[in-house]
């Protein structure tokens, strides 16, 4: 791997970057591996890229059935953030986030990591009085949190409309510094050009078709170019989990629905931060390009379709509106949609299966984008050790029995 | 936005509409008897089908009534509609050609169909549970 560097991009500059190499091969998929990551999302390449570097596993592929980055990496609007309610999500999240600290000097690749804040905001006595537990419930886990009153909000992020005359007044906010955006394309770049340094064949447009089983334990897969042998598959197809699981005869506690995103025209510097409402619904960044990106709620019908129904647009836009009234003469450019695999308790599955050799890493719901680097790093220990990673432990599918749900709806700090 | 043509009413447009998910989910009547994995079967797991889904809607801002219909989710088409209690009717629809494709209309994924230009879906008839 060529690493990247003022002086390699001095010296680029200076010969038209005509010298640039090829940032990742594009093999042909081999007839076996030691293991195959279904789906080449940054969940996926960050699983391959932690394999390899952590786990001494070279010999690795992931497959993709469009282009890498192509699904739910390009689709979502990249807060990060860790201020979650519960000690297990608390440590999860929180693990991603001190991964992506130190992220892009690790890929050698500029993620564009901005560590802005988040605010999450409150409109009534009681909302106030949830967020600040969470504060505090933050503060014992050892992640980074504030409450701000109604003027330091403002201060925070002045062109917020704290008046007593909006119709959702805005009590106060949590504020965590340490959350933030960052760029999604380069996230996904940056863990393909490391994992293919590692040796990690990365093979786009296959798609997998069949998973083989012998004697209940997975022997490969089936796909559009041909059967690849593996003794460990693993499968992080976020909104397509439950179509994958059910080629090796399992059913998960997953319902994908469409998510919708926009973003606006782009505008000079006016949003500092990332601000988030649940009364009002809405989460909503402005982009180094200008671009306010927003985002809000599901389509509530099930659905592959990568694409929602307009009135959830228009409740999203309401309440943007509500929130920062100088917004409502902003045009919008691009209006898109992503499938998120919904579980019932609003936590992800990481987790082995019935199916030997076969893993199940999904249901991150509207917020995996955040987790991408932890939860490739503690997936990657549960494969190669086939025992979960103790940050995983309470993410397995067997908490749908026991009864030990992660119950993050109304918690997480985002309506669901 | 989808338009849906409640039994009882007629065409009406989504946002009229409140969805409840899967049908044909029978609460267990021996649930006394059950043990903790076929509980959180019944209480969690899903088909989440990307085809063909047998689906309950409610006309909350209608005649607030439930019924149940047939919509392909690989396309969003509503195939059928029918009243709670009847049997779901056989329906022809488009299918994606392979598990997690696309299919040929109806799909929000331009991406995966611009690499996939000339493939083109399958018609099956399909027998819904």
């Amino acid at each position: 791997m060529k690493r990247y560097s003022f002086f390699s991009l001095l010296r680029e500059g200076l010969r038209g970057h005509t010298g640039w190499p090829r940032v990742w091969r594009n093999p042909e998929p081999k007839q076996a591996y030691d293991a195959v990551i279904i789906g080449g999302g940054g969940h996926g390449l960050a699983t391959a890229y932690y394999l390899a570097k952590e786990h001494g596993m070279r010999d690795i592929a992931v497959l993709e059935k469009g282009w890498i980055g192509g699904g739910n990496a390009g689709r979502n609007t990249t807060v990060i953030r860790s201020n979650y309610l519960f000690d297990e999500s608390a440590a999860i999240y929180d693990h991603a986030l001190t991964l992506w600290e130190g992220l892009g000097r690790e890929l050698n690749f500029n993620i564009m990591m901005s560590h802005r804040g988040v605010l999450n905001i409150a409109h009534d006595e009681h909302e106030a009085r949830e967020l600040i537990r969470r504060v505090e419930a933050n503060r014992l886990n050892g992640v980074d949190a504030e409450w701000l009153n109604a003027e330091q909000v403002k201060a925070f992020c002045p062109i917020i409309d704290i008046s007593r005359s909006a119709r959702y007044p805005i009590v106060g906010a949590t504020l965590q510094r340490r959350g933030g955006i960052n760029r999604h394309d380069a996230v996904v770049w940056g863990y393909a050009r490391a994992a293919d340094a590692l040796g990690v064949d990365i093979i786009q447009q296959c798609e997998v078709t069949g998973v083989s089983m012998k004697a209940g334990a997975v022997t490969g897969v089936e796909t559009t170019r041909g059967t690849i042998h593996a003794p460990k598959v693993a499968s992080v197809v976020a909104g397509h989990s439950s179509v994958v699981a059910s080629m090796a005869g399992l059913r998960l506690p997953i319902e994908s629905h469409p998510l919708q995103a926009l973003v606006s025209e782009p505008i000079k510097p006016v949003l500092p931060c990332v601000v988030m409402s649940n009364a009002v619904h809405v989460y909503c960044s402005q982009s180094d390009k200008g671009e306010l990106v927003i985002g809000a709620g599901i389509d509530h019908h099930l659905g592959y379709t990568q694409r929602g129904s307009i009135n959830i647009i228009e409740e999203q836009m309401a309440a943007m509106v509500e929130l920062f009234p100088m917004f409502s003469r902003l045009r919008m450019m691009r209006q898109w949609g992503g499938i998120v695999d919904v579980c019932p308790d609003a936590s992800p599955v990481i987790s082995k299966t019935p199916v030997r050799g076969f893993y199940v890493n999904a249901g991150w719901g509207t917020g995996g984008w955040k987790a991408t680097p932890g939860s490739g790093h503690v997936f990657a220990h549960t494969i190669a050790h086939d025992q979960p990673h103790p940050i995983a432990a309470p993410f397995t599918l067997e908490r749908f029995a026991s009864g030990a749900l992660v119950a993050e709806h109304g918690a997480a700090a985002v309506a669901h | 936005m989808f338009v849906i043509e409640c039994p009882w009413c007629g065409r009406r447009d989504q946002s009229e509409f409140s969805y409840g998910g899967e049908a044909h989910i029978a609460r267990p009547e021996n649930s006394s008897e059950m043990g903790d994995d076929t509980w959180s079967e019944f209480v969690f797991l899903r088909t989440n089908p990307k085809g063909v889904f047998a689906e309950r809607w409610n006309h909350a801002a209608g005649c607030r009534r439930w019924f149940n219909a047939l919509r392909n989710t690989a396309t969003d088409e509503i195939l059928a509609v029918y009243r709670i209690g009847e049997q779901s009717p056989t329906v022809t629809t488009i299918l994606p050609a392979t598990p997690c494709g696309e299919a040929p209309i109806g799909s929000g994924n331009d991406a995966a169909k611009v690499m996939r230009d000339g493939e083109a879906g399958k018609s099956a008839v399909e027998d819904v549970p």
